[in-house]
């Protein structure tokens, strides 16, 4: 730019208007281009998710009966249902939040409240991190030699832990973040009070992050609530009536994975279903954490 | 701090100790954990190391009747699908960061990024199967018929556009993963032009520049670090996605030189075999030995991600 001014100080008063124009007009045009270019990346963002949305319930919405929830899974050709997967998913995400959530608690608020310039404190945060985006494919290959081989079988407690263990860091991450939100002030009355520290993390701390600390858990349960890989070699999928923790179980996730993939009309019906109740299942918990975050952001 | 811990003998002082070894207990957990699931999948794969020592690394075999296992098949897919994935993803994600941050209204912003979030929550599962039976055909009849007839005879780089139309494939699958990873990186680049402080830009603007010219003068140096961060985090996301791949891959041991030809990816290779593998068998072991390198390649991807983050945000 410094090179355009001063050719038009160079050049004649005639010209200067004429190149200064030039330029400007060059530079608003990049600008729009750049600009435009930028609407159109967002709405190819926003437009997958709708494409993605509106297949589902085109595709979805007309195998929904009263039956899919009443009656569990069949053979091909004998009109069953999804409520054993159904079940078997509220099962086990229940029991993997259940699982993770107060681990995930405590280190959260170790790393908040006990790490401070440790190397260890880092390192757990380290490992946190890494494990939040780890393939969650190896965690059921994890599980599977840890659980599923030593007790002889598939089973819905090796795909309730799975799960625990991807809910552990995001629980980490926010509960970490929510308490370090926390004013000192708010500390320091309770330490005048002549509480212990437990004592204000437990009721002061934990109460004043609660709103923060629900959102995390939230995410959680929406993300394990859709997770098919940890979930192929911990509880296998069971295609009858099974709500017996020590057996192989049922799941959404897995039951798409195998109807999908099936060459049976009915099947890939009943999958479009399931994946149907579990995308927006986990849309609504997003947005249902993001509201229970908004008045505290 | 310490001087409000060490007055003596103050009651509670007993349940402090036992909550503050719960907590760091659990964070020693964590630790564990990571610990027990790299040495379990190194343990797991042993027989595999064993059996064909560096051949498992260079072989391109992969067949269970003759028990011979080598892994480079499914490690070029995993590679060369996350890559094209951040090829396609990186622009499309600049683009929604620049537009979120600087350009759209402010009644926008919020639906907007709420709805690119949501795009991260769809399971990958649903991302698996919309894009084996929405993406897939509209590849096979459409898109990649058009591409194989224009490119497929031009000189130098027509082999990588030739073969038939099956619509699955490698590309198919960088595709997904492509819109898969969208999500992580655009929010991350958010957040970081988040953190420019106003007054750069601000002198910036006074001094006459476009949205543009102060996007990339201003807040592109400035984030820099932190936008790479950003960017291998979606490739530590790509490198390990499983469902979605193994629905649009064509899951085939075959190194192709078409971009539109069908492979595999290590994760892929695993949801796939898995089931069809006994406990004890080499097979199994040669899965494992797999996994254990996929989880190395992502940790260090990950590992690097997290590094530019926290270097991008002290500076």
């Amino acid at each position: 730019m410094t090179g355009a001014s001063q050719t038009i100080h160079a050049s004649g008063p005639a010209r200067d208007g004429k190149i200064a124009d030039r330029l400007a007009r060059k530079r608003r045009f990049q600008n729009h281009v750049v600009q435009g270019l930028c609407l159109f990346a967002t709405a190819i963002g926003l437009a997958f998710l709708v494409l993605i949305l509106a297949t589902l319930l085109h595709l979805g919405v007309k195998g929904l009966s009263l039956g899919v929830f009443t009656t569990v899974t069949k053979p091909p050709g004998s009109n069953g249902g999804l409520l054993n997967a159904i079940l078997g998913s509220l099962i086990q995400t229940a029991l993997g939040t259940a699982i993770g959530t107060p681990i995930g608690l405590l280190v959260g608020t170790y790393l908040a409240e006990y790490s401070a310039g440790s190397k260890l404190g880092d390192a757990v945060r380290f490992v946190s991190d890494v494990l939040l985006s780890a393939p969650s494919i190896l965690i059921g290959l994890f599980v599977y030699t840890l659980l599923v081989t030593p007790f002889g079988g598939f089973s819905g407690w090796a795909g309730s832990v799975a799960l625990a263990v991807i809910v552990i860091p995001i629980v980490v991450r926010t509960t970490e973040d929510m308490l370090r939100l926390i004013p000192v002030a708010m500390r320091e009355a309770a330490v005048a009070l002549g509480a212990p520290k437990w004592k204000s993390i437990v009721f002061i701390c934990y109460r004043a992050a609660r709103d923060g600390i629900a959102t995390g858990v939230l995410l959680a349960i929406a993300r394990i609530a859709g997770e098919t890989a940890p979930l192929l070699f911990t509880s296998l999928g069971n295609l009858n009536w099974s709500v017996d923790l020590g057996k192989p179980m049922a799941s959404l996730p897995v039951t798409i994975y195998q109807y999908a993939g099936s060459p049976f009309d009915d099947w890939v019906q009943l999958a479009w279903v399931a994946a149907l109740l579990i995308t927006f299942g986990v849309l609504a918990l997003n947005v249902l954490a993001r509201i229970v975050l908004r008045p505290r952001s | 701090m310490s001087q409000t811990a060490n007055p003596p003998r103050r009651r509670g002082s007993i349940g402090d100790m036992i909550f503050q070894a719960l907590a760091t207990g659990a964070g020693i957990l964590v630790l564990v954990l990571l610990g027990a699931i790299i040495v379990s999948l190194l343990i797991g794969g042993l027989p595999a190391f064993r059996q064909f020592g560096v051949g498992f690394l260079t072989g391109a075999d992969w067949d269970p009747v003759k028990q011979v296992f080598g892994s480079v098949v499914p490690i070029y897919g995993t590679i060369i699908t996350s890559i094209l994935a951040l090829v396609m993803a990186v622009p499309i994600a600049f683009g929604i960061a620049f537009w979120l941050t600087e350009l759209a209204p402010n009644w926008l912003q919020r639906p907007v990024g709420i709805a690119v979030e949501l795009l991260a929550a769809v399971p990958s599962i649903i991302y698996g199967m919309w894009g084996f039976f929405v993406i897939v055909p509209v590849m096979a009849e459409y898109v990649q018929p058009f591409v194989i007839d224009l490119l497929g005879d031009a000189p130098g780089i027509g082999f990588l556009f030739q073969g038939p139309p099956f619509g699955t494939g490698i590309f198919t699958a960088a595709l997904i993963l492509g819109v898969m990873i969208i999500p992580f990186i655009a929010a991350t680049m958010r957040d970081v032009f988040q953190t420019v402080p106003p007054v750069f830009k601000e002198s910036a603007y006074g001094l006459g520049c476009t949205t543009w010219e102060v996007m990339r003068a201003i807040v592109i140096p400035y984030t820099r670090i932190s936008v790479m961060g950003g960017i291998m985090l979606g490739l530590g996301r790509a490198l390990g996605e499983t469902m979605a791949v193994t629905f649009v891959i064509g899951n085939t041991n075959r190194i192709s030189g078409s971009i539109f030809g069908p492979g595999n990816t290590i994760a892929s290779l695993i949801a796939l075999e898995f089931p069809e593998s006994e406990a004890g068998s080499l097979k199994l072991a040669s899965l494992m030995a797999l996994g254990f390198m996929l989880f190395v390649i992502s940790f260090i991807v990950l590992a690097i991600s997290r590094m530019l983050l926290r270097t991008g945000a002290r500076t």
